[in-house]
């Protein structure tokens, strides 16, 4: 009989999502938010260099509902990667990587995150007011 | 390679499997969910029912899937050997988390058992995957005692108690799998990355004072996928069903291989 071809066993649609997963896959993904984030900062200066029309535009558009739900994003995803990225440096020195010093600072990390994120978008909501 | 889904072959449909009923005096039902492949039918996996009647079998899932198996129904196939944790025969994902079968409380589970082979896997059967790869990384780490210099003609090679106390955890590894198959970086990439439970192994014998081939080995194990393919998950660390920590070995060898170039 000719061997069948074995079936993989079921991983992401199975496995319980851990919060060591959930933060790692979090990391990346505003990493990469961040650098479309980046792209939109950059259109901003270009706007800037390119004529008061053109950087009137580009503040009115991040003036607007949708662009400050944009920025805020951005904020939530810069404080994110920025304490979470922290916690990385530590453990490349070989530091806290026992389980319950990974649990304390996933929680550090999560509530700084908050409290930055929070902090941010009360100065953006205001600025784009004042604007 | 990266793919979120399971190829064709590999999908499994979640209701299409047989019911098992507990007999109808059995007060305290649980339902384990178990996933079935049978390799000689054709059929793709499925998942079978089977209601235990918990106050006539024993605490651990163990002793469940030996009930099902002895009682209910015997093509049910599953590794099992010293049903007390040494072994690491008994490693499968149940309630969505890698753990050993033998010390997996039943009471532990809220709800339904639900019991996958080790995730990212080929299936041979049942809850039994392929492991030859796994062990071939293992085996690519040399995990054996490497010297150069004569061994002393009246005794052993002997090491203090704070050296041996250094390996003493990571001596502790049952192979189980648990840590490799719970590790995403491992499911995407582990034709190439050597996976937690290798690199444990690797450090293991990285740190041991009486090894003299800890330059080979720091050597072996500087690549990009190797070793490198550990982007600090942690979920090893959170499965190892012997409480060891293949996450900072991981880490430790890392930062050897940086201090050694000053």
């Amino acid at each position: 009989m000719a061997a069948r071809e074995r079936p993989l066993s079921p991983h992401l649609q199975v496995y319980r999502p851990m919060y060591t997963m959930v933060l790692s896959i979090s990391h990346r993904i505003t990493g990469v938010a961040l650098t479309f984030g980046l792209l939109l900062f950059a259109w901003w200066l270009l706007a800037l260099a390119t004529g008061p029309e053109a950087y009137a535009r580009a503040g009115e558009f991040i003036g607007s509902p949708f662009g400050l739900l944009v920025l805020s994003g951005f904020a939530f995803a810069y404080w994110y990667h920025f304490f979470a990225g922290i916690r990385h440096l530590v453990w490349d020195t070989g530091r806290g990587l026992e389980k319950p010093q990974a649990r304390r600072s996933a929680l550090i990390v999560l509530a700084a995150t908050a409290l930055f994120t929070l902090v941010s978008v009360v100065a953006i909501v205001r600025a784009g007011g004042a604007a | 390679m990266v793919a979120f889904t399971l190829p064709a072959n590999s999908r499994y449909k979640d209701q299409a499997g047989k019911v098992h009923k507990a007999p109808a005096d059995a007060r305290r039902v649980k339902t384990f969910r178990i996933y079935r492949f049978d390799p000689t039918n054709g059929e793709k996996p499925r998942i079978d029912t089977y209601e235990v009647d918990l106050d006539r079998c024993g605490p651990m899932v163990l002793d469940a899937l030996f009930k099902i198996k002895n009682e209910v129904d015997p093509t049910l196939t599953f590794r099992r050997s010293c049903r007390e944790g040494i072994c690491g025969s008994c490693a499968m994902n149940i309630d969505g988390v890698n753990t050993l079968a033998c010390t997996k409380s039943i009471a532990d589970v809220k709800g339904e058992v639900r019991i996958f082979p080790l995730p990212h896997m080929p299936v041979v059967k049942d809850l039994v995957p392929d492991l030859t790869m796994f062990y071939a990384q293992y085996a690519s780490v040399k995990p054996w005692l490497q010297t150069r210099t004569p061994a002393p003609p009246d005794r052993e090679r002997l090491q203090s108690k704070e050296d041996q106390e250094k390996i003493d955890r990571p001596s502790a590894c049952i192979l189980c799998a648990c840590c490799s198959t719970s590790c995403p970086s491992y499911w995407w990439n582990g034709d190439r990355y050597l996976g937690p439970a290798a690199l444990l192994a690797a450090y293991r014998w990285i740190i041991d004072s009486r090894d003299e081939a800890t330059g080979e080995r720091l050597d072996a194990l500087e690549d990009p996928f190797k070793l490198y393919r550990c982007h600090t998950i942690m979920n090893c660390t959170e499965a190892c069903p012997k409480d060891l920590n293949p996450a900072r070995a991981i880490a430790e060898i890392k930062k050897m291989l940086v201090e050694r170039q000053h």
